[in-house]
């Protein structure tokens, strides 16, 4: 079972999230920035799967940006991995262009998350 | 007032911001803004704010304020409104606020509504948060859109039905009717949600497992399905990297894996799919390993035929080789959890496993050294040390502490011959002497004093090894415990094993001083050296006074310990001296403690008196592990997971228990009814009774004890006592009585809890019950609960009675919850 899935970026900024337990908001930021440690601490030949806790996190890093999904034990690890390469081709294929940009004062679609399987709106 | 900001400028303002400070500020900004706005009962605009509000709760700022205001743009008619409500609805509101329920009728209309978006939004809302109350007035509705033809609605209607059954367990039969066409749909969308469906309800409800697998036909079906999804060609919609549909093959295998778990009909019917699967994927991408990896983990899980269990660790193995180490983590992983059903296959690939503990990955490197533990056996326990020993070397330091109770275990239990046992546990003592357990040193010492033959290799091969370093404590413990015992044959120069060293009476109390000097020594490593100090005086023959000046210098010594020794020491000298060399006699062969409880070698003045003398002689070991056999068979598969069962009759139980920590989850122990000597019967328990009192609550403040069993005369009394340090260590006091006209003999007592227990079973008072309940057995259990779920126990009972031998199975179930919680 997914625990939580979060897009955040080297310096520790959410850029999404999504929980799917519930897990109280103050110590929502205290798990990002210690996953993010985690994640960040990580060599390039080390696998993605972290074991945190009492659960497991893949990672996945895409330039600046990092997903990392929660799991338990149940899931396998390597579909999650692929299923987030899944996402984020779905995501480039949706918006002709996914950057992430910190700051970037451009006029095009910034990377603005949305939590629903319903998909972006314009505000 | 001017028109709010829309999200998209929100978040590049919030951007541009350069400090937290500087972010929290702009937050506020805004927050105040969409207050007012809120307040003034804004309808065009309510949903742009909220969705900036939601935005900021993303960003970990509190927005509850928000969340009447999703409720009112549930009820508005505007789709764009819905969406942000129910939005909002799933990410701010949860059962824990009261507001909630009032979506309900919202979202009963919603999924009566004609648009089938807003029934999928009310759908997706519903299995999100929905608390049960809910879920118990919607679930009609649910039921009905799982049957209706549109797909789009079916597959959210599966998945809210998946939260409904999670919520409220009672309602599955609900789904069941509509459950039947479900797998006969095209849309993979649907296929996908139902497999996911029926995974929950075949997890919850053993009932529905054996429904669908008997009545529903369910395997078949899956069979099918996998079978189209791999025979068919390209299918775009579906292709991930070459493969179709990878996620729901995953799915599907795992739905099968639990279908076919101990029952032969289905495993059978999977055996040819499985095959397939296996054999045809391709392994370039990490898609098809994806998939390789779930049909592994569900060959090994089901009754599968044997030809197909080797492929599934051939295809272990070749993982193993590969280079991603994804895959090499994935590997090892499974391995560890069939290592204990296919050994042998698992051996086949021991080298490589080996060649793992050399990676870069911490996680990889911890997954290969368990494994490398599972796999040491006799024949390859000297290629397999040597490997163990250089990854202890240079290893991080949290594995050292575990490496080396390993090591410890496996030269216990395989070491080829006396020396090498030493050996090793010398090396570890080098290397990682720090990490070790705290029962290493009584241990070693006890392995030494019990080889006669290897004191003069021992005691040499020691004194070599403090000469130059003496920081590691627990190597300086145990070489200063020699050098007092053997000091004679040191310097006498005699060693068959090794060049002997030359080495004098005064160097040997050199090193023994400069331990006593050093800052690096802790206060027991004193303790030890100022003793062999005192032994020696009785096995050099030129140096007795200068012991005995040492000896009297301690006596004044700040350590409350060592003055205490050294005064009792400088009273020998001088008005004992007649009883010194008795005293000081060379120890005797010390047996084997058994449990890891609150035991000690208490020594006073050179002489040892082992505070649990329990010899647990060699037959009984076997004997112990056919009969867990036997309780693990009656048990049947629920929760109990086979062990490794030579582990509990060797001594260090901890490290023991660490190890079967590793590789599975019950602790089951067996003691058996062997009675010491009756003369030191008694005073262990004096001991274990003194020393274990003051860690429990005496008061047992009200936790009734229970009658776990009472037949055929035979009574077992259960009394508990909780910790007070540990509040998840529950001690159960047994009283076995028998009112009978006839003792009861050779009495065992076992015990199996379930897997998230861990049990301690420590040596019974005796093992024979007198008749006319004139006396009783009286044995202690640990039971560690980490997860306080409500305790449950099977005892098997053996004894013999009326010239007869006597078993019997019982499950204890009115354990009270005092015990427990």
């Amino acid at each position: 079972m997914i625990k939580f899935f979060l897009m955040v970026n080297k310096q520790g900024q959410t850029r999404l999230s999504r929980y799917y337990e519930h897990v109280e908001i103050h110590k929502r930021t205290m798990l990002e920035a210690e996953v993010i440690k985690n994640c960040l601490s990580r060599s390039k030949e080390q696998c993605s799967f972290i074991e945190y806790k009492d659960f497991k996190l893949v990672y996945r890093q895409y330039a600046a940006l990092f997903i990392v999904v929660g799991i338990n034990e149940t899931e396998n690890e390597m579909a999650v991995y692929e299923l987030i390469h899944n996402f984020v081709e779905v995501l480039d294929r949706y918006f002709s262009r996914v950057i992430s940009s910190n700051g970037a004062r451009s006029g095009e679609s910034t990377n603005v998350p949305s939590h629903s399987e319903q998909g972006w709106t314009k505000y | 007032m001017p028109a709010p900001i829309r999200l998209r400028e929100l978040i590049r303002t919030i951007r541009t911001a350069r400090t937290q400070a500087e972010e929290r500020e702009m937050i506020q900004k805004e927050c105040a803004a969409i207050r007012s706005s809120f307040r003034e009962e804004d309808n065009t605009y309510r949903c742009r704010n909220v969705a900036k509000l939601l935005y900021m709760h993303m960003l970990g700022y509190p927005a509850h304020f928000g969340q009447l205001e999703c409720l009112k743009l549930i009820a508005s008619q505007k789709f764009t409104d819905k969406r942000i409500g129910y939005l909002g609805a799933m990410l701010l509101l949860d059962e824990r606020q009261d507001v909630h329920l009032l979506m309900t009728n919202c979202i009963k209309n919603d999924l009566n509504h004609s648009t089938q978006y807003v029934q999928g939004l009310a759908l997706c809302t519903l299995g999100c948060m929905g608390s049960s109350e809910m879920c118990r007035d919607l679930a009609g509705e649910v039921e009905k859109l799982l049957k209706t033809s549109n797909s789009y609605l079916r597959k959210k209607a599966a998945l809210c039905a998946v939260h409904v059954i999670r919520k409220v367990p009672e309602l599955m039969e609900m789904f069941l009717p509509a459950t039947k066409n479900l797998l006969n749909e095209k849309n993979h969308g649907v296929l996908h949600t139902s497999v996911v469906l029926l995974t929950e309800m075949c997890e919850r409800s053993p009932d529905m497992l054996s429904h669908f697998r008997k009545n529903e036909k369910l395997v078949p079906q899956l069979v099918r399905i996998l079978k189209n999804l791999i025979m068919s060609g390209y299918s775009p919609e579906h292709d991930v990297s070459g493969i179709s549909d990878p996620f729901l093959q995953v799915r599907i295998l795992r739905l099968l894996r639990i279908l076919g778990r101990n029952d032969d009909d289905s495993s059978e019917a999977m055996n040819d799919i499985l095959a397939q699967v296996a054999t045809n994927t391709e392994t370039s991408k990490n898609v098809g390993n994806a998939i390789l990896y779930e049909t592994v983990l569900t060959i090994m899980d089901i009754k599968s035929e044997s030809g197909l269990r080797v492929l599934a660790i051939n295809i272990l193995g070749r993982f193993l080789l590969n280079n991603d180490k994804n895959i090499r983590y994935v590997a090892l992983t499974s391995l560890l959890k069939t290592v204990q059903t296919d050994h042998n296959a698992v051996q086949r690939h021991r080298s490589t496993i080996v060649d793992c503990l050399k990676d870069l990955d911490v996680s990889i490197k911890r997954r290969a050294m368990e494994l490398s533990f599972a796999l040491v056996n006799g024949n390859n326990i000297r290629g397999m040390m040597k490997e163990l020993l250089y990854f202890l070397d240079s290893c991080e330091p949290e594995f050292k502490a575990d490496c080396a109770s390993g090591i410890f275990l496996a030269a216990e239990k395989y070491a080829p011959s006396k020396r090498w046992h030493i050996d090793t546990i010398m090396r570890v003592l080098t290397t990682a002497g720090s990490y070790v357990r705290d029962d290493a040193v009584p241990n070693l010492i006890q392995l030494i004093t019990n080889s006669m033959e290897m004191h003069a290799y021992t005691v040499q091969k020691l004194y070599k090894a403090i000469l130059g370093d003496y920081s590691q404590q627990p190597l300086v413990q145990v070489a200063s415990w020699c050098m007092g015992e053997y000091g004679d044959l040191l310097i006498s120069g005699q060693c068959e094993e090794e060049e002997p060293v030359q080495v004098t009476e005064e160097e040997v109390l050199d090193i023994l001083e400069s331990v006593l000097i050093s800052n690096m020594s802790a206060s027991v490593t004193r303790g030890y050296a100022l003793t062999a100090i005192m032994k020696l005086s009785t096995r050099f023959t030129c140096t007795v006074n200068r012991i005995k000046k040492v000896v009297s210098i301690y006596g004044s010594s700040i350590d409350v310990e060592l003055q205490q020794r050294a005064v009792e020491y400088n009273a020998l000298f001088k008005k004992y001296d007649h009883m010194r060399s008795a005293l000081l006699e060379r120890m005797p062969v010390m047996e084997k403690v058994t449990t890891n409880g609150p035991t000690e070698i208490v020594q006073t003045n050179g002489e040892t008196e082992p505070a649990v003398l329990e010899t647990k002689p060699p037959p009984s070991g076997l004997q112990p592990t056919s009969q867990a056999n036997d309780l693990l068979d009656l048990l049947g598969g629920n929760d109990i997971t086979p062990v490794i069962l030579t582990a509990p009759t060797s001594k260090p139980a901890s490290a023991g228990g660490e190890l079967l920590d590793l590789l599975g989850d019950l602790n089951l122990t067996a003691s058996p009814a062997s009675v010491p000597a009756p003369q030191i019967s008694q005073p262990p328990f004096l001991l274990d009774g003194l020393s274990s009192q003051p860690l429990f609550n005496d008061i047992a403040a009200g936790i009734p004890s229970i009658t776990a069993y009472s037949k055929n005369g035979l009574k077992i009394e259960f009394t508990f006592e909780r910790s007070n340090t540990n509040p998840s260590v529950t001690v159960i006091t047994i009283q076995a009585s028998n009112s009978t006209e006839l003792d009861m003999t050779d009495f065992v007592f076992q015990a199996a809890v379930p897997k998230t227990f861990q049990l301690q079973l420590l040596s019974p008072s005796s093992s024979s019950i007198p008749a006319f309940n004139t006396g009783t057995i009286t044995q202690v259990i640990k039971v560690l609960n980490p997860q306080k779920q409500q305790l449950r126990m099977r005892i098997k009972l053996t004894y013999n009675h009326k010239g007869s031998a006597m078993q019997d199975l019982a499950e204890v179930n009115n354990f009270p919850p005092q015990s427990w919680q």
